[in-house]
């Protein structure tokens, strides 16, 4: 009796069929801007529930962790904060009565509000990029929730970064501080526009990001200046926190500013973010 | 399709460990990566193929997550895997001087094949400084990770062959 001889296709050459298949669908997903679709559910489906209940225990633990240490740093924080809320109430009141005015001058020029309340949805973070060069993490709200790409992600009153990618019940979120996001943004008492770029280095080592092209009047922008996004991003609402402007200086050309901004938001601590629902919508659309 | 399971399941726990805890547990902004452990020690213990494959879908599984491109990582990988396959005669389970040597050499190559494609090609050329502070202690890191993990990758493949061969001697 013959037996059948199994015949199997040399390593090599399921190598060369892996690569040009990666490279194939690499072009592919880079030139029509898709993401992984079908790959996308199967994946959210079996990796995001157990990310979720990995992260709920961990947290958990660390949570009781820093109760412990935060307690003693508690009763000295409420000092300080009280003698905040005093000052704060005190500012508040004499910008209460700032809003009445503008609110009447503003009923008189028959204006829209110019900030309208966004809808948003909160989000709890899952997941971390896996390597050390990007800042890209995943949230736990996907389509399912209304979660659409480039929807804007704030925290507090910083904004955090933009979706970049959904799946059913997960969302992708590239931070302003990844080392390939570039964001436009303005200086918030002079309108002056920049664009802000997230950088590894100066982040790694010093906790800020980089601004450049700073168009401004000299001596304008400062230190401590609010850098906001601006008004003719395509992704990005208008308005939003980015950060303080921390170092200055001037280009060689004479003409745009360059530095770096302390980020509003705190990324190091990030475990609960919000999503702003309503989308930029620009003219083309 | 037991070995394949529990290499899906090794690959699974360490994708969500390397994503969640250990990101937590990052010493200086930095945290290891298993999953070229995963890759390379498997690369080693059974050859060019399996290596090849166990890349290929961990890699991917990153390039689905926190990838700008889908099939990046899942090359890289997969070629990590491969190259490790050649490694696989001179291999002896109670020598841990090769594993090693491999793992550290993969996860450097892994990171400067990141650096060139993803970085040097956008024009962040101070490579000083990302060999210092990103793949240098990244290196440090998972090979302390990998003294533990290799381990329990070693059993796991151990029990797995003695259980093969078991089955295979039963059709003699």
């Amino acid at each position: 009796m013959k037996r059948r001889t199994k015949r199997s296709i040399p390593t090599k050459y399921t190598l060369l069929a892996v690569t040009v298949l990666c490279v194939l669908v690499m072009f592919a997903s880079f030139t029509l801007n898709l993401s992984g679709g079908p790959l996308n559910t199967v994946a959210g489906y079996v990796f995001v529930p157990m990310q979720n209940g990995i992260n709920q225990v961990a947290t958990w633990v660390i949570n009781r962790a820093d109760d412990v240490v935060s307690l003693q740093n508690v009763q000295q924080k409420n000092k300080e904060l009280q003698a905040k809320v005093d000052e704060l109430t005190q500012e508040l009141n004499t910008i209460k009565l700032e809003q009445y005015e503008l609110d009447n001058l503003r009923e008189l020029m028959e204006l829209d509000q110019k900030y309208p309340s966004y809808e948003k949805v909160a989000a709890r973070v899952i997941g971390n990029d896996g390597g050390n060069w990007f800042s890209t993490f995943l949230i736990d709200k996907g389509e399912k929730d209304g979660i659409e790409k480039d929807m804007n992600v704030i925290a507090g009153s910083g904004l955090v970064g933009i979706v970049i990618d959904t799946g059913p019940n997960y969302a992708k979120v590239r931070s302003i501080i990844d080392d390939a996001s570039n964001v436009s943004g303005m200086a918030l008492s002079t309108s002056d526009r920049c664009i802000v770029n997230g950088n590894l280095v100066s982040m790694n080592e010093q906790r800020v990001i980089g601004f450049t092209d700073l168009k401004c009047d000299e001596d304008t922008v400062k230190t401590g200046e609010q850098i906001v996004t601006s008004h003719i991003s395509d992704k990005y609402l208008e308005g939003i926190l980015i950060g303080y402007v921390n170092t200055i200086e001037r280009n060689s050309n004479n003409l745009t500013y360059s530095g770096t901004i302390i980020p509003a938001v705190d990324f190091q601590h990030l475990q609960e973010v919000l999503v702003i629902k309503d989308k930029k919508k620009t003219p083309a659309d | 399709m037991r070995r394949k399971l529990a290499v899906f399941l090794i690959i699974t726990v360490c994708f969500l460990l390397q994503s969640t805890l250990f990101q937590m547990l990052s010493i200086a902004s930095i945290s290891p990566n298993l999953l070229i452990v995963v890759t390379s020690s498997f690369g080693f213990m059974r050859g060019r193929k399996e290596g090849m494959w166990i890349g290929f879908f961990s890699g991917l599984i990153l390039d689905i997550f926190f990838g700008s491109v889908i099939g990046f990582y899942a090359l890289i990988y997969a070629y990590i895997g491969y190259v490790n396959g050649f490694f696989r005669k001179r291999f002896f389970p109670d020598d841990i001087k090769l594993p090693l040597i491999l793992i550290a050499a993969s996860d450097f190559s892994y990171n400067i094949l990141v650096y060139l494609f993803l970085f040097f090609l956008r024009g962040r050329f101070r490579i000083d400084y990302y060999l210092l502070n990103i793949m240098l202690p990244e290196l440090v890191y998972t090979i302390l990770v990998t003294i533990v993990l290799y381990f329990i990758i070693l059993k796991i493949n151990k029990k797995l062959e003695k259980i093969e061969k078991r089955r295979a001697s039963k059709f003699v």
